[in-house]
């Protein structure tokens, strides 16, 4: 399969995703918008799973809407809403239209969403599915052991929080994933440096980084309120005091710019760290900060080399002064 | 990622509503030690004799159904057993992975507060963190590096200790993916004989 996610992390290029969240409604026009915005910019776009458990358009859905509008898809997969049979004809679906990079994980419990009276599913968990992805590209065979023919072929990726306890088994968690199969990692949002600093030397020791692709999330909080919001409402997630001093302490329309320029240093020291090979942007539902983040950590737009040949995708071809971008 | 970002909806129901039922398991801190819990599992290993009482068991429904509702008032109180008929205590510390609201086989998922709490019921601790903790303090960490193979959806309801005396759990998990002397680079096979 064509994954130029892949491309670039096997040609040592630093890598960059984003992430977009498919509406809730029937019409796919804001997810091609989005996807718009972020052409050029990023190597490959997340195409959440009915995200915090809430419904949304379908991932397979939006991912097809961003390859119409020229951007490759990760199309997250969850265990949260279909089992074992729904989720291997998802990922045989993804394969046969052509996405190129699936995204297994075990999703949001259903209570934390708008339908808590759903019936949770969780038939597999997010090891046992890329275990059963791998299962079915590399041997060409289902979970039952049934043949498939052809097999699928996509790029299989998973996601690890390196901020939730026991810090002394989240590395090991992710080589677990790892010999299940996957081949890059994108984390919780890093905020704490030194925290991540630590994992990623767990990860190394355990020689993780030559398996398995170590993609770092990133992201602005641009108000207080988004602060207040993830500092006390989002699990796993930790925010230093520094980092909340620092938007507390600027004039009240200053925070969303303070907030960008903490995102684009965290790209920048992520990225000084040994084993990091890219960043994942996650700017809920504004895309069109993720090319100001990377200009500001000196990333710049992609070059237009890994893209499929006869695209005419251009970098940054909708986003105002790219083209000096480094 | 993100997902929990997008809002977290009201909860339906008090933290500790009854009403949960089911299909809702709350992560449980087992009653006894592992090491206790260590020391009764070598009495309970499968040999020639547990098997044929297993064989027997199974082949009475009277008994059968008196053994299984045994077993299942005694592992309820201890473990928060949920009677998934497929055992993985031994290797998880004995704290249940299946008492873990998404019923997580292969370690936490990544929605644990700072604190040790549960994603799901905040007021509870991660049945995982016990079984880290549980399993390090006996030096059996690296049981938790196996891979768990996906359970038999149809054994719920079955006695775990039939089936394992009688050694149908063989295929449920991998070896340890590393040992004290470092990680191994397998690519343990998904898909057994028992499939």
């Amino acid at each position: 399969m064509n994954s130029g996610l892949r491309k670039r992390l096997e040609s040592e290029g630093f890598a960059v995703t984003a992430e977009i969240g498919p509406p809730r409604g029937a019409d796919l026009a804001a997810v091609r918008h989005k996807a718009e915005i972020l052409r050029g910019w990023v190597d490959a776009v997340n195409i959440t799973d009915n995200q915090g458990s809430h419904v949304r358009l379908s991932s397979w859905a939006g991912s097809l809407a961003v390859m119409e509008a020229g951007v490759e898809p990760v199309m997250q997969v969850t265990c949260r809403d279909r089992n074992r049979i729904a989720l291997q004809s998802d990922l045989l679906s993804a394969s046969a239209m052509d996405i190129p990079n699936v995204l297994l994980m075990t999703g949001d419990h259903p209570k934390l969403g708008d339908h808590a009276d759903a019936k949770p599913v969780f038939d597999l968990d997010s090891i046992q599915l890329t275990w059963t992805a791998r299962t079915m590209r590399d041997e060409q065979k289902l979970m039952s052991g049934r043949e498939l023919d052809p097999a699928p072929d996509w790029f299989i990726g998973a996601v690890e929080n390196p901020f939730a306890p026991p810090e002394g088994f989240r590395a090991q968690r992710l080589g677990k994933k790892v010999a299940a199969g996957a081949e890059f990692v994108q984390t919780q949002f890093v905020f704490d440096i030194p925290a991540f600093e630590g994992w990623m030397s767990q990860v190394r020791d355990l020689g993780l980084h030559e398996r398995c692709h170590i993609i770092a999330g990133v992201g602005p909080i641009r108000s207080l309120r988004a602060l207040d919001h993830m500092q006390h409402n989002v699990p796993g997630l930790h925010i230093p005091d520094e980092i909340a001093r620092r938007l507390r302490g600027v004039p009240e329309d200053q925070v969303a710019d303070e907030g960008m320029r903490v995102a684009a240093e965290i790209v920048q020291l992520v990225r000084e760290i040994p084993g990091v090979k890219g960043v994942h942007v996650m700017a809920f539902g504004y895309e069109r900060g993720v090319p100001e983040i990377l200009e500001r950590a000196g990333v710049g737009a992609r070059e237009p080399d890994y893209r499929d040949p006869g695209s005419d995708v251009q970098p940054g071809s909708d986003v105002q002064g790219s083209g000096h971008a480094g | 990622m993100t997902q929990a970002l997008q809002g977290a909806g009201p909860a339906m129901g008090a933290p500790d509503d009854p009403s949960d039922g089911r299909l809702h398991p709350r992560p449980r801190r087992p009653r006894f030690t592992a090491r206790t819990m260590y020391r009764i599992q070598r009495l309970l290993r499968p040999n020639a004799f547990y098997r044929v009482l297993a064989a027997r068991i199974e082949s009475l429904p009277v008994l059968r159904r008196l053994f299984t509702a045994a077993e299942e008032k005694v592992k309820a109180d201890l473990f928060g057993c949920q009677m998934c008929g497929q055992c993985a205590l031994p290797v998880t510390g004995y704290a249940c992975p299946m008492s873990c609201p998404k019923q997580m086989r292969n370690g936490p998922c990544g929605g644990v507060g700072r604190d040790g709490s549960c994603e799901v019921y905040p007021e509870l601790r991660c049945v995982w963190l016990e079984a880290y903790e549980r399993a390090a303090d006996q030096g059996r960490a690296a049981d938790l590096s196996r891979l768990q193979r996906p359970i038999d959806q149809r054994v719920w309801g079955q006695s775990s200790w039939v089936n394992y005396w009688q050694g149908r759990d063989e295929e449920l998990w991998t070896d340890a993916l590393w040992t004290d002397e470092g990680v191994l680079d397998t690519r343990p096979e998904l898909v057994t004989g028992h499939a």
